[in-house]
């Protein structure tokens, strides 16, 4: 397969600085003029409590990726690590952040099923022995229309599914999160059917921009974030990029996947970014990308065209949302 | 306690949540999305002011307490300055931060883009079309909320024009029920607390029309609503 190099954003593209306004930047600095004073008597410094995850096990020899995204920030560790969508924990944005700190990653078993000739529960030491983690920096697009770039640490889904020796039969790959009642207070309301599943087409699973997550920056990944391994496909909304896997599963037909069956008028199977289909309730059009006030243009595969559209050559994007 | 001084407590009490949010904004208490915290917390708390509002008759009819009437104007009117926070939010962080600037940021371009961005999307989303129309609402409500306004209208005339506010309640909860993605509860707590608010209203309502004489005298004495 030919792989390309990501297309830089153009310089075009690129907000002015002039319009260009961090807004919590901002606000942190005429909150250092205009509130110092007053802070003292209403007791401002109390607020300011420690947010994010708290720093975790380093991870050594991260290798650089050409799949990385260049000339765009990077998000920091507190915006990756208290802002989430992982119902499992509530479905407050803080609520992963707040109670997903005791879940327990180690042990971990991921279990191999359906279509392959290797089936069997793995450690997860074995999932990652003989991997090495590269960082991928990548645009991550929720649905919800806002966005981050994340220095994501894995290594290409490609290889493990290699090493399950998938049949001829295995068109889809079925993913599975953790679901445990009493460690993810989220589960114990049916706020979706548990548990949450998700898929890819086999060639979307092969594809190297794909990879199975460990780590964020150069650390272990936080448990709000999907320990301690999910998965990240960059050209497709948020919702797709499984956490916590617990199940691998090769099948033959396509699989639903959780939000699909919860509404599937709002989320389909392929959720490929893309600013021409809106959501129903909301335009894809542009997105807030997170520490910013003016909002961005939102770009058809998230910005990964060149590398991904070929998989999706006389599809009806519309239909196949 | 003075009615006065309870109201000035009120007033001041009311401001708390915008005054939260611009200390927690100025902090770098909000979350990494604070825009997104300022567009939802400002819509809450004019739906909490609602049913603050919506209220004050079945306690006031509850406890014989007639005083509390006295209150019903300033609640009222934070729940529509809380709407237009909200609105106004709405217009600045998710209309104009979206807007492209031709011909810079202060140009009339700017202004008739806006203004055209905000119709549309009205036009075209649901719950954006409920949340405009839930604000339209209380707008006369608001204008017409001076002793002016009474004496002008009439109490007859203007109580039935006040009687809107039923419709604030309803279509503020449908706003919120489209807006969340799949958790209804809190869409559903606030439609259960208008629901219980507005068949209170009925129920009394009924039992009037069964037996005037044993209605509560405090119903019949003063504007009802």
């Amino acid at each position: 397969m030919l792989i390309k190099r990501p297309a830089d954003i153009r310089s075009s593209e690129i907000t002015d600085k002039k319009l260009y306004l961090n807004r919590r930047e901002f606000i942190r600095a005429a909150g250092v003029t205009g509130v110092a004073a007053a802070a003292g008597a209403i007791g401002a410094e109390a607020l300011v409590e420690a947010k994010g995850a708290a720093h975790g096990r380093k991870l050594a020899n991260i290798k650089k990726s050409p799949l990385s995204v260049s000339n765009e920030k990077i998000n920091s560790w507190e915006d990756i690590t208290s802002y989430n969508n992982y119902y499992e924990f509530g479905t407050d944005k803080d609520g992963p952040e707040q109670y997903a700190r005791d879940f327990k990653t180690q042990p971990w078993k991921v279990s191999i099923e359906g279509e392959c000739a290797k089936k069997g529960v793995m450690d997860l030491e074995d999932v990652l022995k003989g991997e090495t983690l590269e960082e991928r920096v990548y645009r991550h697009r929720c649905v919800e229309a806002w966005s981050m770039v994340i220095p994501w640490a894995g290594f290409p889904l490609s290889n493990l599914i290699k090493r399950c020796e998938p049949t001829s039969k295995a068109k889809y790959i079925e993913f599975t999160t953790a679901y445990d009642q009493r460690q993810m207070i989220g589960v114990r309301v049916p706020v979706l059917n548990w548990p949450y599943k998700e898929g890819l087409r086999m060639d979307e699973a092969m594809h190297p921009l794909t990879i199975l997550v460990a780590g964020l920056y150069d650390e272990v990944l936080p448990n709000q974030d999907g320990a301690p391994l999910r998965l990240a496909v960059p050209w497709k909304y948020g919702f797709k990029h499984i956490k916590s896997i617990v199940k691998v599963k090769f099948v033959e037909k396509q699989p639903l996947n959780t939000w699909q069956e919860q509404a599937s008028n709002e989320y389909g199977f392929y959720a490929n970014v893309n600013p021409s289909v809106d959501h129903p309730r909301w335009s894809q059009a542009t997105e807030r990308r997170i520490g910013e006030f003016f909002r961005r243009k939102t770009l058809l595969f998230n910005g990964y065209g060149d590398q991904v559209a070929s998989l999706y050559a006389g599809m009806d994007l519309r239909k196949n949302y | 306690m003075p009615i006065r001084i309870l109201k000035i407590l009120i007033f001041v009490a009311a401001l708390g949540p915008v005054a939260w949010l611009i200390r927690a904004g100025l902090t770098g208490n909000l979350s990494a999305n604070p825009l997104s915290d300022i567009t939802n917390e400002t819509g809450v708390w004019t739906l909490r002011f609602v049913c603050v509002t919506l209220s004050i008759t079945p306690l006031r009819r509850l406890t014989g307490w007639n005083a509390l009437i006295r209150f019903r104007r300033m609640t009222g009117l934070f729940a529509f300055f809380y709407g237009t926070l909200h609105f106004l939010t709405y217009v600045i962080v998710d209309r104009f931060a979206g807007l492209d600037f031709p011909h810079g940021i202060v140009a009339w371009t700017t202004v008739v883009n806006l203004a055209k961005s905000v119709s549309e999307d009205i036009y075209k989303r649901p719950f954006i079309t409920v949340g405009f129309a839930t604000w339209c609402t209380m707008l006369p409500l608001a204008v017409t909320s001076t002793a002016g306004w009474i004496r002008r209208l009439g109490g007859r005339r203007w109580s039935r024009l006040h009687r809107l506010v039923y419709a604030t309640g309803v279509l503020g909860v449908l706003h919120y029920w489209w807006l969340v993605k799949a958790d209804v509860r809190r869409p559903l707590t606030y439609g259960f607390i208008v629901a219980v608010l507005l068949a209170s209203r009925v129920y009394w309502s009924r039992l009037r029309s069964v037996s005037p004489a044993a209605a509560p005298r405090a119903a019949k004495s003063s504007v009802r609503l």
